[in-house]
């Protein structure tokens, strides 16, 4: 028996979290403030997306929590614990048996279905923000859908590299209306945006909530010449040979020897027992 | 002939301290009109008003847009008005760092009034800021520096391409010259009279320097304690002073 109110927050500040979330999912893109709280980890660690998560639970839900793709790092496996002992709902590690998913900078390899939330993690939801550092001057370019700055960022990433550089935090079109940060997710899932799920963005510092409600337009912006191009490694999985899916490179000695594994270890293990060899994989047993 | 800017009785304070009060004028296409006095004397105050950068106390300004005729820029509203200001219109700061994005290349800086217009294709982009940096007699090669590794003349110079790229009817300017050697302001200058000849720019320039008016202004303004003084061609304002304040004010420029 826990001491706490049913996942940690009190059901005042649940109701007022859900009113945001509610005008976020009919305003798609619209960043919406909330009176966010303090939370038992610091900022940086998920505070937004935690509170989220909590104003979502209920206690028939399935939670799975993921950091970069991974179940087993300490953001994932700290928050998990957190809601196992607030909520005592059940977890999960299977991205199909999970009804809630908190992410931070990665959307699950399997497809989601409508039946699931997708929780985001978000440091800085302001899309403009390092172009135009007035709040105000901000708020108001997004009330007068005045986008031109979002695309001097690409032009300058364009003149000094040749291409679109910016490969995390792509920022996006959302319903052809509001410029969105999709949070620090690798560029390669933003195609992966118009989902069947619903998806919900929480910043606790920045005090934002933003949706992206199921079956909605994303469009990623580019210029009509340098078109927006998904991006990967050019490699396979070494551990269970997908070449469809985001990799992260695991350096592993001092001598240049590397890796390429899929960054969603949930997916990775799951082909590997189907049977799915890479590079790098175990000899199998002789029986 | 349908004035391009029909101002009427502005006035703007300050608590009880008068910004500028009782300006009436119209401003043709093609024109350009100087507005000297000391400093506190209003002009910046008037220049901002009419930029719709201040909102004035009472008085009218009338602005011939392309669409729809003479507008009140006050009444219009606020997408309507920024719209303008990224068309039509275009503002030159004194101080360059107010009108540039000094963490932007200068190509961004030029291209960005395009992008917010809705230009998409880069390599078009890219061409035109290209070709503005040229005429303001920026090098290509320098496109892709930044506003802080420029010069205060190369600022300035980017600061008016990055103005005039959208091919304004209107341009504001606040000192132009200010902070700026005197070799230095006679180039930007001439390049100055250059564009507004060559593109029939129509410009309202602030100034506390006569000879920047002798040589861009077609008429001249005079103000003192926010009260217009005096108004004429600049030359004959210039030569044959009405109001004592235009006659020490003239006076007191040094011959070298």
């Amino acid at each position: 028996m826990s001491d706490y109110n049913f996942a940690y927050l009190d059901e005042q500040t649940k109701r007022m979290i859900r009113r945001a979330i509610l005008k976020g999912v009919a305003i798609p893109g619209y960043q919406v403030p909330f009176a966010s709280r303090e939370m038992p980890m610091p900022y940086g660690w998920g505070t937004g997306g935690v509170q989220v998560t909590a104003a979502c639970l209920t206690p028939d839900d399935t939670l799975k929590v993921i950091d970069q793709g991974a179940d087993d790092t300490t953001n994932a496996v700290s928050i998990r614990k957190f809601f196992e002992n607030t909520a005592q709902v059940d977890v999960t590690e299977c991205t199909q048996e999970a009804s809630v998913i908190q992410t931070r900078h990665r959307i699950p390899e399997e497809p989601l279905t409508e039946d699931q939330i997708l929780v985001y993690q978000v440091p800085i939801p302001e899309p403009l923000r390092f172009l135009e550092p007035r709040e105000t001057e901000t708020r108001k370019m997004h009330a007068l859908e005045e986008y031109g700055l979002m695309h001097v960022k690409l032009y300058e990433d364009i003149a000094r590299h040749g291409h679109i550089a910016t490969s995390y935090a792509y920022p996006v079109k959302v319903e052809d209306r509001y410029v969105m940060d999709p949070s620090p997710i690798p560029k390669f899932d933003n195609p992966r945006l118009e989902s069947a799920a619903i998806q919900l963005f929480g910043a606790g510092r920045e005090q934002r909530i933003y949706a992206v409600p199921p079956y909605t337009k994303v469009v990623s912006l580019d210029f009509e010449d340098h078109p927006f191009e998904q991006m990967k490694a050019e490699q396979d999985c070494d551990l269970c040979g997908a070449g469809h899916t985001y990799l992260d490179e695991v350096i592993v000695n001092d001598q240049g020897g590397r890796m390429f594994v899929c960054s969603d270890t949930n997916y990775c293990a799951t082909r590997c027992d189907a049977g799915h060899r890479g590079r790098l994989s175990p000899e199998e047993d002789a029986a | 002939m349908t004035p391009l800017l029909s101002v009427s009785n502005i006035q703007k304070t300050y608590g009880h301290r008068i910004g500028c009060t009782g300006v009436n004028f119209d401003l043709y296409p093609g024109e350009v009109m100087g507005i000297v006095g000391e400093s506190g004397s209003g002009k910046s105050t008037l220049l901002n008003c009419l930029a719709g950068h201040l909102e004035p106390d009472q008085g009218e300004v009338l602005f011939d847009t392309r669409a729809e005729g003479l507008r009140d820029t006050m009444t219009m509203s606020e997408p309507e008005r920024r719209m303008l200001a990224r068309t039509d219109w275009a503002f030159v700061h004194q101080n360059a760092r107010d009108g540039l994005r000094m963490g932007v290349s200068a190509g961004g800086n030029v291209g960005e009034r395009l992008m917010a217009v809705g230009a998409r294709h880069y390599g078009n982009i890219r061409e035109q800021a290209i070709d503005w940096l040229g005429r303001v007699e920026i090098t290509e090669d320098r496109v892709d520096d930044r506003p802080s590794d420029f010069s205060g003349g190369m600022q300035q110079r980017l600061q008016i391409a990055r103005n005039l790229v959208t091919g304004p009817r209107l341009v504001f300017m606040d000192e132009p010259t200010g902070g700026l050697d005197v070799s230095v302001q006679a180039r930007l200058l001439d390049l100055l009279r250059g564009l507004v000849r060559e593109m029939g720019l129509s410009a309202i320039i602030v100034t506390h320097d006569l000879a920047v008016v002798r040589l861009l202004a077609d008429r001249l303004m005079v103000m003192k304690s926010g009260h217009l003084v005096e108004s004429g061609l600049t030359d004959q304002v210039l030569d044959d002073p009405q109001h004592t304040y235009t006659q020490l004010l003239v006076s007191s420029v040094l011959q070298v």
